[in-house]
Formats: structure tokens, C-alpha cells, sequence
């Protein structure tokens, strides 16, 4: 996540390194006490509860995969403006959006979805007349998904909108002067300017972001959201397993976060990049 | 609504003397902070002996720890923290009964601080060995040249050198380590934020406890902000920064 300024060529020679050494003699003896602990943890292990819950798994992998990507798409909406304020909107938007980020970055996650939950919630839910008025608006209200996705887009919003910032500061003045120099405007020169290039710059962090999102993800589960962290945590209250639902939930979230690191490279890869 | 405006505004609840609940959040607090402090030590030292394993140690060491940084780094903080908690305790507890010492009550305090700082660990060697790699092999040549060990060569010259670039890294994740305490409120330890839950639930006046709870956790990040940059500008000395 840190080195991806590294040009294509030297990578490639990494990886052509990596390839031939793949198979040295003490790699071949970690692969096989790996694989002799694999053999170990599924022969001596409890796994029958698998099947019984395997569909409930499924299910919360998915409203995981759902979430991350749902507050991540919608947090990102709300990154760019953010990070737009700050670096060329009047001064009090600009220290409006600082304040938010600030104060959504210097406070636990956890905190905010209990906030959000509990606080906010309770407010929201023992009010009759609200109850009354917006019938609709209540059904969602009354369940703790909304709160899990608001916690989570807001948090996203907030370092997206510190990076966002970064990137559009970073873009070359030039660029800029000779788009207006072309005579585009403001909006034009944001549009086919200014945003994509910011984007550009920020692509490898937003990558590395959307990984520790999925991580963060699991804390919905505090307040009743059922995602896969939540699947797991009901199979150990019922079967009293300490470790292998916690074994099978590292592993399922190791590979999530390894599927979406090649993805997200192969489109980096996509997008030419000549900086 | 406006009920819950008017409970906002009573802020007796916040009171010290044992109607309030403020002495049980400071309470909290206290645990985060050492549970920060503690972690935070201990993740330091581990990165400190991974980086050097990573980058000096022989293939075995490199590709053990090249593991450990992987795996923690793709799993989430509070399954971690779960892992380690529950069946870390669990595991030592039958080691120790296996070679007849019995088991042994593991405190909160110390799981806290053995969790954080296992997980810091990881990413504080990646940040350390970044920072060393970013010292110029000359000045540790030159060092080699005047006779030193290895170890003096580290002190007096790896060390001071790195620490420029490592200060941004290890100042995010101290800021990162402050609002992981939190995480510890899932596993029943009572720092601040599972504090001003029960403080909250006892009291039914959730939102005063909850943003009190965040106007503390931003007040300690702007104090730990405040600091990073002073100790930055203190060992930046002498650095060119690319503007």
C-alpha cells in the first residue's frame, strides 16, 4: 500500500525474483507445516456446525460485501465536495468540511455507531408524532441497518474527504492555468480537469482505504446488523466453539481483502498512468 | 424531540459526586490511556525487532514475518482482538497447565495491551522498515568503516536517522491505537466508550453521554496531534522536505 510509486519496470523485476524463489528449500518445509496445520485444524477440530449454517453465512457475506461497497460508493459522493471545500470553497464551507473530518477522524468508529444507534435512534424511534406523519420512514428507523450504513459512509466521507483534499491540491497549477487559458469554465475545467486528475492521484490510497473499510465493516454487528461477523458470533453463542468460527471468519475475511487487493490492482493496471 | 433537547441540556448526569457518572468516564478514559500507552510500547518494540528481522534477518525470519504482517494486516482489528482475547487466554491457560504451572487468571488490562500491541506490531513494521530503508547506505558504511558493531551502528546511527521518516507513520498510528482501545468495549473491558455505554444505559441519556465520550476521544486526538507535530519538528532537523 505504501510503495506504489514504483515504476512498472522495477516491479515487474520483483516479481520475476519472487517467481524464482518461490520454491527454495525452507519456503517448501513452511508450505508443508502450513499444510500439515490445515490437516491438523480440519481433522481434530469441530467442523460439523458448517453446514447447518452455511446459508447464513452466505447471506452475511453478502450484506457485508454490501455495506462496504454501498458506503463506500456513497461516502465517496460526499469525499469529493468535502475535499473540494477545503481547498477552494469560500472560507467557512472550507472549515465547515475540515471540522467534519476532523472531528469523524479524531473519534472511534465504534463510538459514532453507538452514537448514531443508540442516541439518535432511541430520540428518533420514541417519538410518536414522527411515528404518525412519515409511517414509511419509521419502518426503516426502527431497524439498525441505516445506522451501520450512516456510521460507515460518514467515515469513509471523513478520510476520503483529508485525501480528496490532498489530491486536488496536487494537481499541477499548469494544467489548470492552460485549461482556462483554452477558455473552458469553471465547471468544464473541474470536469475534464481538475476531478480526474485528482482522482488519478488518489487511486492507490482510495484502494488501501476500501480494504480497511471491509475492516471496519464487522463493528455493525454491536448494534444487531447480521453481516458475516454477526453470522459467526451467533454460531459461537450456540455451539460454545472458541475457536473455529473466529478461525473460519479470519479466513473468510482474508480472502475478501485478497480478492478486492488483485481487483483493485488489475484495475490500476487498467488506467494509464504517466506521471 | 423536544424532550430529548431538554435531556441534552442536563448536564448533572456528567457530575462527579455519584448521582453524575463522570468519575466512572474518567475511569474509562484512564484504562484507554494505558491501555494505548501499554499497547503502543509493546507494538513499538515489535516493530522495531520486524523491521530489523525483515530487512537483516536470514529467509526464514523474513518470511515468518512477512506472515505475520500479511495476516494482520487482512483481517479486521476486532476479530483480532477477539481471536487473541478469547482464544489466546484460552491457549496460554492450557500450555501452562500442560507443563504443570496451572492456569493463570490473565487481567483485562494486560490481554488489552498484549492484543493492541501484537496487532500495532504489524503495521509498525512496515512503517519502521520503510523509514530504514530510507537511510542512505553511505552513513552506515561509514559507520562500519570506524569500527562499530552492529548494534552501536543501530543506535547511533540507523536509529536517529530513521526516525524522521518513521515520526508521520508513528504519529497516524498512535492516533489509529487511541480509537482501537475502543474496539476493547466488545470483549467486556471497561475503557471509556463501553463506560459511557453503561453510564448510558443506566441513566437512558444517551446522547449527552455518547458526545461527551467523543468530545473526550478529540480532545485527546488534538493533544496527541499537537505533540506528533512538536516531536516531528524537533527530530526533523536537518531534513529536507519535499514541499
Amino acid at each position: 500500500m505504501m510503495s506504489d510509486t514504483t515504476t512498472v519496470q522495477s516491479t515487474a523485476v520483483v516479481d520475476v525474483a519472487k517467481r524464482v524463489n518461490w520454491f527454495m528449500p525452507h519456503r517448501v518445509i513452511m508450505m508443508l507445516v502450513a499444510a500439515g496445520l490445515v490437516i491438523l485444524a480440519a481433522t481434530t477440530m469441530r467442523w460439523d456446525w458448517i453446514p447447518q449454517y452455511q446459508n447464513q453465512l452466505l447471506v452475511g457475506i453478502g450484506r457485508t460485501l454490501a455495506l462496504l461497497f454501498s458506503s463506500a460508493i456513497v461516502g465517496m459522493l460526499f469525499a469529493i465536495p468535502l475535499g473540494l471545500a477545503q481547498v477552494t470553497g469560500p472560507r467557512p464551507l472550507g472549515w465547515l468540511a475540515a471540522g467534519f473530518c476532523g472531528i469523524i477522524r479524531g473519534t472511534p468508529l465504534l463510538l459514532q455507531l453507538w452514537l448514531l444507534y443508540y442516541g439518535l435512534g432511541s430520540i428518533l424511534a420514541a417519538n410518536p408524532d414522527f411515528r404518525k406523519e412519515y409511517p414509511e420512514i419509521f419502518y426503516y428507523i426502527r431497524q439498525a441497518w441505516p445506522y451501520g450504513f450512516l456510521a460507515l459512509m460518514l467515515s469513509f466521507a471523513a478520510y476520503e474527504g483529508e485525501v480528496m483534499r490532498g489530491a486536488f491540491k496536487g494537481v499541477p497549477r499548469g494544467e489548470l492555468e492552460a485549461a482556462k487559458s483554452y477558455g473552458m469554465g469553471r465547471w468544464t475545467m473541474f470536469r475534464r480537469i481538475w476531478l480526474p486528475r485528482a482522482l488519478h492521484r488518489a487511486l492507490p490510497t482510495l484502494t488501501g482505504d476500501t480494504v480497511l473499510q471491509l475492516k471496519s465493516t464487522p463493528l455493525v454487528a454491536t448494534i444487531t446488523v447480521v453481516d458475516a461477523y454477526g453470522v459467526i458470533s451467533k454460531v459461537r453463542q450456540a455451539t460454545y466453539l472458541t475457536y473455529e468460527p473466529l478461525l473460519l471468519l479470519a479466513l473468510i475475511y482474508m480472502i475478501l481483502t485478497g480478492i478486492m487487493v488483485v481487483a483493485f490492482r488489475y484495475f490500476e493496471n487498467m488506467v494509464p498512468s504517466k506521471r | 424531540m423536544y424532550e430529548a433537547l431538554t435531556a441534552l441540556s442536563d448536564l448533572s448526569v456528567l457530575a462527579f459526586e455519584p448521582p453524575g457518572w463522570g468519575a466512572v468516564l474518567l475511569a474509562g478514559l484512564i484504562n484507554s490511556m494505558y491501555i494505548a500507552f501499554g499497547g503502543y510500547a509493546l507494538g513499538m518494540v515489535i516493530g522495531l525487532l520486524g523491521a530489523s528481522g525483515k530487512l537483516y534477518g536470514g529467509v526464514v525470519t523474513r518470511d515468518l514475518l512477512e506472515v505475520y504482517t500479511t495476516v494482520v494486516r487482512a483481517v479486521p482489528e476486532l476479530v483480532l482482538i477477539l481471536i487473541l482475547y478469547y482464544a489466546g487466554t484460552e491457549a496460554l491457560n492450557a500450555v501452562l497447565i500442560r507443563i504443570g504451572i496451572g492456569q493463570v487468571d490473565i487481567s483485562g488490562l494486560v490481554a488489552g495491551i498484549v492484543v493492541i500491541g501484537v496487532v500495532l506490531g504489524a503495521y509498525l513494521t512496515e512503517v519502521i522498515r520503510g523509514a530504514i530503508k530510507a537511510v542512505p547506505g553511505g552513513e552506515i558504511e561509514a559507520g562500519r568503516s570506524y569500527g562499530m558493531g552492529p548494534f552501536q551502528i543501530f543506535r547511533r546511527i540507523i536509529f536517529p536517522a530513521m526516525l524522521p521518516h518513521a515520526l508521520p507513520g508513528l504519529g497516524n498510528y498512535w492516533l489509529t491505537t487511541t480509537k482501537d482501545t475502543a474496539l476493547l468495549a466488545v470483549v467486556g473491558f471497561t475503557e471509556l466508550t463501553l463506560a459511557t455505554r453503561q453510564a448510558a444505559g443506566a441513566t437512558k441519556h444517551y446522547m449527552t453521554f455518547f458526545l461527551a465520550a467523543g468530545a473526550i476521544y478529540l480532545t485527546v486526538s488534538i493533544l496527541s496531534g499537537i505533540v506528533i507535530k512538536i516531536i516531528e519538528a524537533r527530530f526533523g532537523r536537518g531534513l529536507v522536505r519535499p514541499t
